[in-house]
């Protein structure tokens, strides 16, 4: 928590290479920059870094303190030095993924990113076949981008899921898909329900489309009403 | 209202005499686990008596002076005598206690000790010891033993816990009276903020609450930051085992207000909170009295003292989770939001509650403050060690003889708290582990009992200080059924955002359960500690990144009884049910208690004949062991469905 | 209408002009929700949330998050049996099957009459009396499982005086 103060561009490394960031800028922004690959599965250029997934540990090296951080949070400063594919930032990648592979054993994403670890079949016992892996990416969109805030997440510690409010039909939910195109895992359908709509994302349940909630908030009669069905 | 150093002395004068007063009081010990024991009938009982008595005789409760083995504690504080502490008090012996008293008698039966003279030891302006006048004391009074140097407290330093168990704690003048508010006063008056912020830091005070962060150090970072500064008091007491924070709460309130008082002076905050957890509710109540009875004494509120200085404080309730012991969870949760640790490489005392410039130190290490002010930073730092000042209060709890709470200075031994302090372990059983540090901590076998106590020894046996339980172990605790129940807070814990932490206790909670029931293999500990480490590196918040901690220090010290569970399939100290079986041995006479206790009727037999258990039906409850009275019951280390060995009886 | 049975209007608007008045924290607002009715009603749920203007998703997240609040009705008492590493040392685990199967719950649950829920609870500050049990406001300590039916009539009891 004592840094050094700087302003403007900061030069460091990345394995090896010399590059250059700019204040307030992440290492995995300026890798991404650089053409230099970092794994993620919860970041999305559009949306608040949430550095849940923790595939993009990498290690930085602040004077002679070396440490293990998540690159999509770690602020850039002059002359610190980023590896990006130490053996301790691989032997943590690699046991991330097999801890995913068991919980989401048919997600493509995932097991690709696994084969390229070299992990061909977790050792952990399946708990629960899950293609969410809990990255909170469609949460974030819909807040963050749609403005909709018609999922969030649910229960604590390994009870923690996505849903709708209440577990049922989301009112806020405009079936603009956003949520189904961002999952990295397609753990997210489309159904379409109505004529009228084009359809609304399934994240486990059948959702109905909703009469119309674009026009502002709702009044606690009709809220209510939807809590009755 | 206090407004000068004259009102304090005065309100001090009224405390001093309802602490020692002119007429006969009563004081029963009525914290949490006082009341538990049956403080409240004790009080009822001691109030129908007091009445007989007259002559302006009271009856008051106290805190919780830690010898939580011996309540309900019933004192007798009576004018020419010295304070009597009896033990274990039934609420019909009371009218006996308080007729012999009346009458200059004593009843030696349950006496526990007395005590002659008390340190006022936030007092350091004037003489700091309050002798008790004596006068024709009797002969048993004479002869009774000093409560301060029984086994229990001959080795214990009470600083923080100065007051508990002293003053009433509902009582702002009691508090006052025992030196409390002095030295906000002083700090107010005759200092700049940041020499108290230097004083702090010089005394060596290390936060209480589980990292050991410096105190003076975190009250310095945070001041380098412009914005407008919060001052929080963590109460959200989560580790298992650990009741300090609850018992100051209940016992001296007001020492943990004054400290945040002088925090936030040097700080230049003018708003506090106090996060205390829901399961606390008496804890809340008194604090709750404490800032009420603080504002109408305006020692909280605008121009303390007549000073500029105005500083707010108020309680937060906690919602019940345990990740809110984390900063950034606790101050997520007082936004009124899920405590969740945030994603930022930003320390809270920068951005902390509303982005804000934050301070958050635990009940205790607030509590130290007020100390450090009045007795000045090198006697507070003449205490301890070198790298860990002053005292600690643990919880000494478990399968120990004594169970309570004790304040120590840093540097003791494990071996004299357990044995010297603890009175070892009961019933003529060995001593396995000592269980420190909560769910972040580890268990340290008997061959490290000679550690000196404090934050780095600890850490170096692959524990931590934490909040500072002490959970004995004896013989008869399976280590990997305590690794497992660490590992199942956890899961439930755990607020569930970050990969390594949640899918990594699943999967640790999955090969744990295996183990104890007999499907375990051998790789399955490299597995363990290969996942440990991993959760250690790459966990996003400190909860995650010692949540492996109970299983690698059992891993490291007691990997054999992780091996009988899997190549013997069996659990050595007869713990885990799915490995054990009960019996029932030729000490049976028939008595039919157990066959009339077993909630399966699993047990079969005639009276006065020898009985026997049908291991097909039982569950294993082991209530048949608990009502025995000729011990014919047995538990066995091995399940006869796994084999049919004649292992003997643990 | 929109008003489910056990919500009251007066006190639930009683609480809710409060909580928009004062301004207080969804935390507090629910806690006020959960100990006027013992569990989180769906309506008040959403009507916090309008009055905080804070959407039903954060509101449902913080409901479920937090041990405190509850999205069934409890009990009329409240079993919570300590389950801290001193009372498991001291054989909590087997006092909590113990209460499973005197009260026919499982952990969480509420009985049938109502009188009861059983609950798990990590460590309630009473180690030194372990093996501990909170019921209502009220903590036995020293529990024995022998005892267990004991201490359930006499809370079944108080409820016919």
């Amino acid at each position: 928590m004592s840094h050094v103060e700087w302003q403007g561009q900061a030069k460091f490394t990345i394995d090896g290479k010399e590059v250059v960031g700019y204040k307030g800028e992440t290492i995995l922004e300026v890798a991404r920059r650089e053409g230099i690959n970092i794994p993620t599965l919860c970041y999305h250029e559009a949306l608040e870094p949430y550095a849940v997934c923790r595939l993009c540990l990498v290690e930085v090296t602040v004077g002679k303190r070396t440490r293990l951080v998540t690159s999509c949070i770690y602020e850039v400063a002059p002359g610190i030095e980023v590896k990006t594919s130490t053996e301790r930032v691989t032997r943590n990648r690699k046991a991330v993924l097999e801890l995913l592979l068991a919980r989401a054993p048919d997600a493509p994403v995932i097991r690709k990113l696994a084969a390229e670890y070299g992990i061909e079949k977790s050792r952990y016992p399946l708990i629960k076949n899950d293609n969410c892996i809990l990255c909170g990416l469609c949460v974030r969109a819909c807040r963050e981008i749609v403005g909709a805030d018609a999922i969030g997440f649910i229960d604590r510690g390994t009870e923690r899921r996505v849903g709708p409010p209440i577990e049922r039909q989301s009112e806020r939910c405009i079936g603009c898909g956003t949520c189904v195109y961002i999952c990295p895992t397609a753990a997210i359908s489309l159904k379409d329900v109505s004529k009228s709509m084009p359809g609304v994302h399934k994240h486990p349940y059948d959702y109905e489309a909703p009469e119309c909630s674009i026009c502002g908030e709702m009044n606690l009669e009709s809220e209510s009403k939807a809590g009755e069905r | 209202m206090i407004k000068s150093l004259a009102d304090l002395e005065k309100a001090a004068s009224e405390g001093a005499r309802n602490i020692h007063p002119p007429y006969l009081k009563v004081m029963v010990g009525a914290a949490t686990c006082g009341i538990a024991s049956g403080a409240n009938e004790v009080i009822a009982a001691a109030e129908e008596s007091i009445k007989l008595i007259g002559n302006g005789a009271v009856v008051t409760r106290t805190g919780c002076i830690g010898m939580c083995y011996e309540e309900p504690l019933l004192d007798i504080l009576k004018p020419g005598w010295p304070r009597l502490t009896y033990s274990h008090v039934k609420p019909e012996q009371v009218a006996g206690i308080l007729e012999a008293v009346k009458d200059g008698k004593v009843i030696k039966e349950g006496l526990l000790g007395k005590i002659e003279e008390i340190e006022d030891i936030t007092r350091n302006t004037r003489n700091t010891r309050y002798r008790f006048p004596l006068e024709k004391v009797p002969q048993e009074v004479a002869e009774a033993e000093h409560l301060f140097k029984l086994p229990f407290t001959d080795k214990q330093q009470h600083l923080a816990m100065r007051n508990c168990g002293i003053i009433d704690p509902e009582s702002i003048e009691e508090y006052i009276a025992r030196g409390g508010y002095f030295g906000l006063y002083e700090v107010l008056t005759e200092m700049e903020p940041d020499e108290v912020i230097d004083m702090v830091d010089k005394a060596g005070l290390r936060g209480r609450g589980g990292g050991g962060f410096g105190t003076g150090r975190k009250w310095r970072y945070c001041k380098q930051t412009e914005g407008y500064r919060y001052v929080i008091c963590n109460a959200d007491e989560g580790d298992p085992g650990a009741y300090m924070d609850r018992s100051l709460l209940e016992s001296d309130p007001h020492s943990v207000i004054e400290g945040m008082l002088i925090g936030a002076y040097a700080l230049e905050s003018q708003q506090g909170y106090v996060y205390v957890r829901a399961e606390y509710p008496l804890a809340m109540q008194r604090l709750q009295k404490a800032i009420d009875d603080a504002y109408a004494h305006g020692l909280l509120g605008e121009v303390i003292f007549g000073t500029e200085f105005s500083f707010n404080l108020r309680i937060v309730k906690g919602g019940g989770a345990f990740v809110c012991g984390e900063s950034t969870a606790l101050m997520a949760s007082i936004e009124g939001k899920p405590g969740e640790p945030r994603a930022k490489y930003v320390h809270t005392v920068e951005k902390g509650l509303w982005n804000q410039p934050t301070v958050l130190n635990n009940v205790e290490t607030w509590a130290n403050v007020p100390l450090i002010i009045n007795k000045g930073a090198d006697w507070f730092a003449s205490i301890g060690t070198e790298g860990s000042k002053g005292t600690k209060i643990f919880s000494l709890v478990g399968n120990v003889e004594r169970a309570g709470l004790v304040e120590v200075p840093m540097g003791i031994t494990l071996k004299e708290i357990i044995y010297d302090i603890g009175g070892g372990i009961p019933g003529g059983k060995r001593f396995k582990a000592i269980q420190t540090g909560g769910p972040s901590g580890g268990c340290i076998p008997e061959s490290l009992l000679d550690l000196e106590v404090d934050f780095d020894t600890l850490w170096e046996a692959g524990s931590m200080m934490g909040s500072g339980g002490m959970i004995v172990m004896d013989e008869e605790t399976c280590m990997v059924d305590v690794a497992k129940f660490f590992i199942e807070f956890l899961k439930d814990e755990s607020c569930g955002k970050c990969v390594s932490c949640r899918e990594g206790l699943s999967q640790m909670h999955e090969i744990l359960r295996r183990i104890t029931e007999g499907e375990g293999q051998e790789s399955d500990l490299d597995l363990l500690e290969e996942l440990g480490k991993v959760m250690q590196d790459s966990s996003l918040c400190a909860l995650g990144s010692s949540a492996p901690n109970p299983v690698l220090s059992t891993l490291r010290f007691f990997r054999d009884e992780y091996l009988a569970h899997i190549r013997e399939k069996r659990c050595p100290a007869a713990v885990c049910t799915a490995l054990i079986h009960y019996e029932i041995n030729e000490n049976c006479t028939g008595c039919t208690l157990c066959a009339k206790n077993c909630p399966v009727h699993a047990i079969a037999g005639k009276v006065k004949k020898l009985h026997v258990i049908d291991q097909d039906k039982c569950i294993k409850c082991g209530v048949c062991q608990d009502v025995c009275k000729f011990d014919a019951v047995t538990r066995n280390t091995r399940n006869t469905r796994n084999t049919h060995s004649s292992e003997k009886p643990s | 209408m929109g008003q489910p049975k056990g919500l009251v209007s007066e006190n639930a608007y009683t609480i809710l002009n409060e909580v928009e008045e004062k301004r207080v924290s969804l935390i507090a607002a629910l806690q006020k929700i959960q100990a006027r009715y013992r569990y989180l009603p769906e309506t008040a749920m959403r009507q916090v949330a309008a009055r905080l203007r804070v959407p039903v998703s954060q509101v449902y997240h913080v409901a479920t998050f937090y041990s405190a609040f509850s999205l069934k009705p409890k009990g009329r008492h409240i079993v919570n049996v300590c389950l801290g590493t001193a009372c498991h040392v001291k054989g909590a685990g087997l006092i909590l099957d113990r209460f499973k199967r005197e009260l026919k719950v499982d952990e969480g649950d509420t009985t049938e009459d109502g009188q009861f829920t059983l609950q798990a609870v990590r460590c309630i500050g009473c180690c030194s009396i372990a093996p501990a049990v909170m019921i209502d406001t009220e903590t036995h300590g020293y529990v024995r499982q022998d005892k267990v039916a004991d201490i359930i009539k006499r809370y079944r009891e108080s409820k016919e005086k």
